[in-house]
């Protein structure tokens, strides 16, 4: 029976394990150093603010992984040798493995700050940096002020999770406004509103300089690079990730900045395999970057993996984009490509942009200057339905068609308001149009092409 | 555990800690429950109208503070912060004690109703005189135990419901099913009974919304001869008690789910949703507690059904020239409907059930209808084994006052808000039957979305695991859903959708979002 160990048992690794068992019954090993079972990385937030216990953010119940035959080693991989087809775990012992699929995520990136590993210095990624916050952070007394680096998703994340406990805190954000590099101007507007309606110190354009320890190597202050001085007890370094594949630096297995892969998620070497956040393409795949921390992506690489491995040879092909977010209270939806001002940005994307006059609620619209053609969208307070989406998306509709049927992809819970009809007149008005939207259609939401 | 709880402090840190004016609030609410306290250890009071006002308005007021100063200079969103936190909502010290107190509250209320002042001969003493005027101003008659606790109970529900809707101010599905909770309990449970009895004495109290088998009492002799002397209002109150669930409740489950009822209409639902909304996660999500739900549950409705149908059949007569219903058509009856309903679901819907659901149908049909032929066979006055008589009584002090009061409300602090609803209530049972097999409500999952977090899990007071589901881009269609839409309001990613729409495509799973973008051709022709 052939061997199959996965290095890493994060959404990615967990996918893979579960499609190649459910096609398959070959031995399943999952080699983790974190924790001992799945668990979900996005709602590690949640523990800290007492919405979960940490047992509610494990999707499985733990008999699952015995019932379905995936056993689970608790170990760090400090060696992969392809040659013999041997990991070594902890520097003492080995595993043996036919196929090998690399799934080990992230780690928070650190850009040579002075003072970046200090105590009190930490990322927001794993279940240790939870732990580690809890000591750090475990109330406004101990913690009298923390100061966040780097506007991104885990960045609001932390902020809100440290707000929840009152802890007062400060955000640096290196960019103009909150997360512009992907988001349109008016919808980081929005967000940066919002963080200051929280309360959090926002401190745009502005870049960690270092980081001051006092007697014991505890951090006690930072520097920025506009000359202030802030003194805390806690400093988290958010910004961004980078692939966690240190330990196979000298392993023969090809790296860039993360494993790099085909598009059937195989290494330079045979039989080993790299999926989710680790794995770098080769070539990115039409607007997405080659190495993308989302996610569903690690989702949907572990269940081609897993095709492959079981003779049934896939290409990795993610379909069109989406992604979500909630950014404090409000919740983020983008399907398709919006792209902020910059390079990404094609010269014949035009947007369409609404914002609600008081609630924060707004959509961005992209589309071809020329053909009209529907690009994607970006919504914020407003839900819509995936499914809808990505069959306008896939049919090539025009921006148009988009607009006059926007009920069709509301998916706010029943009773909330629409804003259907003030968007389109705004759009009417910009464009020169005179689109009337149309109801909601179970018919046209059910249609099968 | 991942939390690190090193202070041992009652009052603790933000999120858990309560601010200076939710401790007055808490103060003012329990000051007013303290009269209510005093009354019950036999303090006269002497001015009882002005004193029951003061102590129901103070509970009222200091629950409205607490909830404002709770909620009230927050931002409109979620506001589960430090829920696991607080000893009361995470089955913690206070938690255990809310629970021996309500339980303690509810074997008074049902087996010892003498403690609380009742008394059969001459005046009422204690906590239940209090409440003398304000029922005979609404009544006439004096109060009993039960009119104290249905005074309580629709204050809970107003109280606790301006709570629930500050707190989900922003979702206007939970602001208006809550109106409707409140509005449901305040006028049909509470008011239009007293004043029914009032204006005809004759009719029995009735909860015009309070279905069979949720009211298992509903045709029993003395209730059946009071529907008939109270005339015609009597007569059109029977006839509409036997329509509301053999054809109103039906046609409303299959439009809208059995949320309708359950998380609209319903006063157990209505206490539930309102102040038991800080204990709802506690409930059970284990796969294990699932299967005994369904058991317990399902039991249930056959003891109600074996029950009822002894108690009518006992009273009815042999002699077709008097009535046309009598003993033998009755059984005949009771046997044609569920004879139809077993036939419908083997037939068209066997499919859709597990196989301890199939086996579980399969025994209980076998023996109720062995049951009846022995019956009908023997000729014996007993139907079932037992006297009807004593079935009812058990029923009634099993179901009706340990499962329903003791347990599923005294145990919200400890097994969730909904302990009756899952594991005891037979209507629930018989809405969720139609529900899970003929009905247009599911709760849809948006696509690929889903990040598995568990806060749709983690806030189902039903004990569902929703994130099983959404996890695998499947919609959630289960018997025990109650609609109360909490899961969709919980989900950081706009996963998840309660949605009334066509039969076709409800159960589908959308694998093609989820996952890689195949080519939907080969996957079919791989099958």
């Amino acid at each position: 029976m052939e061997n199959i160990v996965i290095i890493g048992n994060g959404i990615a690794g967990v996918s893979a394990a579960r499609h190649i068992r459910k096609l398959s019954d070959k031995r399943i090993i999952m080699v983790s150093a974190e924790t001992d079972y799945f668990f979900s990385r996005t709602a590690l937030m949640y523990v800290y603010m007492g919405h979960m216990k940490f047992d509610h953010i494990q999707p499985y119940e733990n008999w699952f992984w015995q019932k379905n035959r995936i056993e689970l080693v608790r170990g760090y991989v400090t060696k992969v040798n392809h040659e013999e087809k041997k990991l070594l775990l902890d520097n003492s012992r080995t595993i043996g493995y036919d196929k090998l699929i690399i799934a080990t995520g992230s780690k928070p990136n650190k850009f040579g700050w002075p003072g970046q590993d200090l105590h009190g210095v930490q990322g927001m990624y794993s279940k240790q940096d939870l732990d580690l916050l809890e000591v750090h952070a475990p109330n406004k007394e101990l913690c009298k002020r923390a100061v966040i680096v780097g506007g991104g998703l885990i960045g609001i994340e932390l902020a809100e999770m440290l707000r929840s406990r009152d802890i007062p805190v400060t955000f640096l954000v290196r960019e103009s406004s909150f997360w512009n590099g992907v988001l349109p101007e008016g919808e980081s507007q929005m967000i940066n509103e919002h963080i200051l309606e929280h309360h959090i110190d926002l401190k745009l354009g502005t870049n960690l300089v270092e980081i001051i320890p006092d007697e014991n190597g505890k951090a006690k202050a930072v520097t920025t690079d506009k000359g202030e001085t802030i003194e805390c007890d806690v400093v988290g370094l958010t910004a961004g990730v980078s692939p966690n594949v240190d330990f196979l630096k000298d392993s023969g297995i090809e790296l860039g900045r993360g494993v790099k892969v085909n598009r059937h998620l195989e290494t330079n070497i045979q039989d080993i395999y790299a999926i989710g956040d680790c794995a770098e393409q080769h070539e990115a795949i039409g607007n997405r970057r080659p190495i993308e921390a989302v996610w569903y992506t690690g989702r949907m690489m572990g269940e081609t993996v897993a095709h492959t491995i079981c003779g049934n040879k896939l290409e990795y092909k993610p379909g069109h984009w989406f992604n979500s977010a909630k950014f404090l209270d409000i919740e983020y939806q983008t399907y398709g490509w919006v792209f902020a001002d910059g390079p990404a940005k094609k010269d014949y994307e035009q947007h369409f942009h609404w914002r609600h006059a008081l609630e924060k609620v707004c959509i961005t619209v992209a589309y071809h200057r020329e053909t009209r053609q529907f690009l994607g969208i970006n919504t914020f307070g407003i839900r819509m339905r995936h499914e809808i989406f990505d069959r306008w998306l896939t049919e090539g509709r025009s921006v148009d068609h988009v607009m006059e049927h926007l009920g069709d992809a509301n998916f706010d819970p029943e009773f909330y308001s629409h804003y259907e009809t003030e968007i389109v007149s705004k759009y009417n008005s910009e464009m020169g149009a005179n689109i009337k939207p149309k109801k909601k259609s179970w018919a046209r939401i059910f249609q099968t092409t | 555990m991942s939390t690190l709880d090193k202070s041992m402090a009652l009052t603790g840190q933000p999120p858990k800690s309560l601010s200076k004016g939710q401790k007055l609030a808490t103060l003012w609410g329990m000051a007013g429950l303290g009269i209510l306290l005093l009354a019950s250890f036999n303090i006269n009071f002497p001015n009882k109208g002005l004193w029951l006002s003061l102590a129901l308005l103070s509970i009222f007021g200091g629950t409205f503070w607490f909830s404002k100063e709770a909620y009230g200079q927050k931002h409109k969103g979620i506001k589960n912060d430090g829920v696991w936190f607080k000893s009361i909502s995470s089955a913690g010290l206070f938690g255990w004690l809310a629970g021996i107190a309500l339980t303690g509250f509810y074997i008074v209320l049902y087996f010892f109703p003498a403690y609380l002042g009742l008394s059969s001969k001459g005046d009422n003493t204690g906590v239940i005189a209090l409440f003398d005027p304000l029922s005979k101003m609404l009544s006439g008659n004096p109060a009993s135990q039960w009119f104290v606790y249905g005074t309580l109970y629709t204050v809970a529900i107003l109280a606790f419901g301006v709570k629930f809707i500050w707190k989900y101010r922003h979702n206007r599905y939970e602001v208006l099913r809550t109106i409707s909770v409140m509005f449901f309990q305040a006028a049909f449970a509470f008011l239009i009974p007293e004043i029914m009895a009032r204006l005809n004495g004759k009719i029995p109290y009735y909860d015009l919304k309070n279905m069979w088998p949720l009211n298992y009492y509903n045709f029993e002799r003395y209730r059946i001869n009071g529907f008939i002397d109270a005339g015609d209002v009597g007569m059109a109150m029977l006839l509409f008690g036997i329509l509301t669930i053999f054809v109103i409740s039906p046609i409303l489950t299959f439009k809208y789910g059995k949320r309708w009822y359950c998380s609209w209409v319903c006063g157990c639902g209505g206490l539930a949703e309102t102040a038991g909304d800080s204990f709802r996660q506690l409930s059970d999500k284990k796969v294990s507690a699932w299967k005994v739900e369904r058991w317990v549950v399902h039991s249930v409705v056959v003891f109600v059904t074996l029950m009822t149908t002894a108690v009518i059949y006992s009273y009815l007569g042999n002699d077709t020239s008097k009535y046309w219903l009598t003993k033998t058509t009755f059984l005949v009856g009771v046997t044609a409907i569920l004879t139809l309903v077993f036939g419908w679901v083997m037939l068209f819907k066997r499919q859709e059930l597990q196989k301890d659901a199939q086996y579980g149908a399969i025994g209980y049909f076998v023996i109720i209808m062995a049951l009846i032929g022995l019956h009908y066979f023997s000729g014996d006055g007993n139907i079932f084994l037992f006297k009807s008589e004593s079935l009812r009584k058990s029923y009634g002090f099993l179901i009706g006052s340990i499962f329903s009061g003791v347990i599923g409300t005294g145990f919200y602090p400890l097994l969730g808000n909904r302990v009756w609803c899952r594991f005891g209530c037979p209507m629930a049972a018989i809405l969720g039957f139609q529900q899970r097999l003929f009905s247009r409500f599911r709760i849809t999952t948006n696509g690929g979305q889903c990040i598995s977090c568990g806060n749709c899990s983690t806030y189902c007071e039903m004990g569902i695991d929703v994130r099983a589901y959404a996890q695998k881009g499947e919609n959630i269609v289960r018997s025990s859903c109650v609609g109360c839409g909490i899961c969709s309001a919980v989900c950081p990613r706009g996963v998840l959708k309660l949605e009334n729409g066509p039969l076709k495509g409800r159960i589908d799973s959308n694998q093609v979002l989820l996952g890689n973008d195949v080519d939907l051709m080969d996957l079919v022709n791989q099958k």
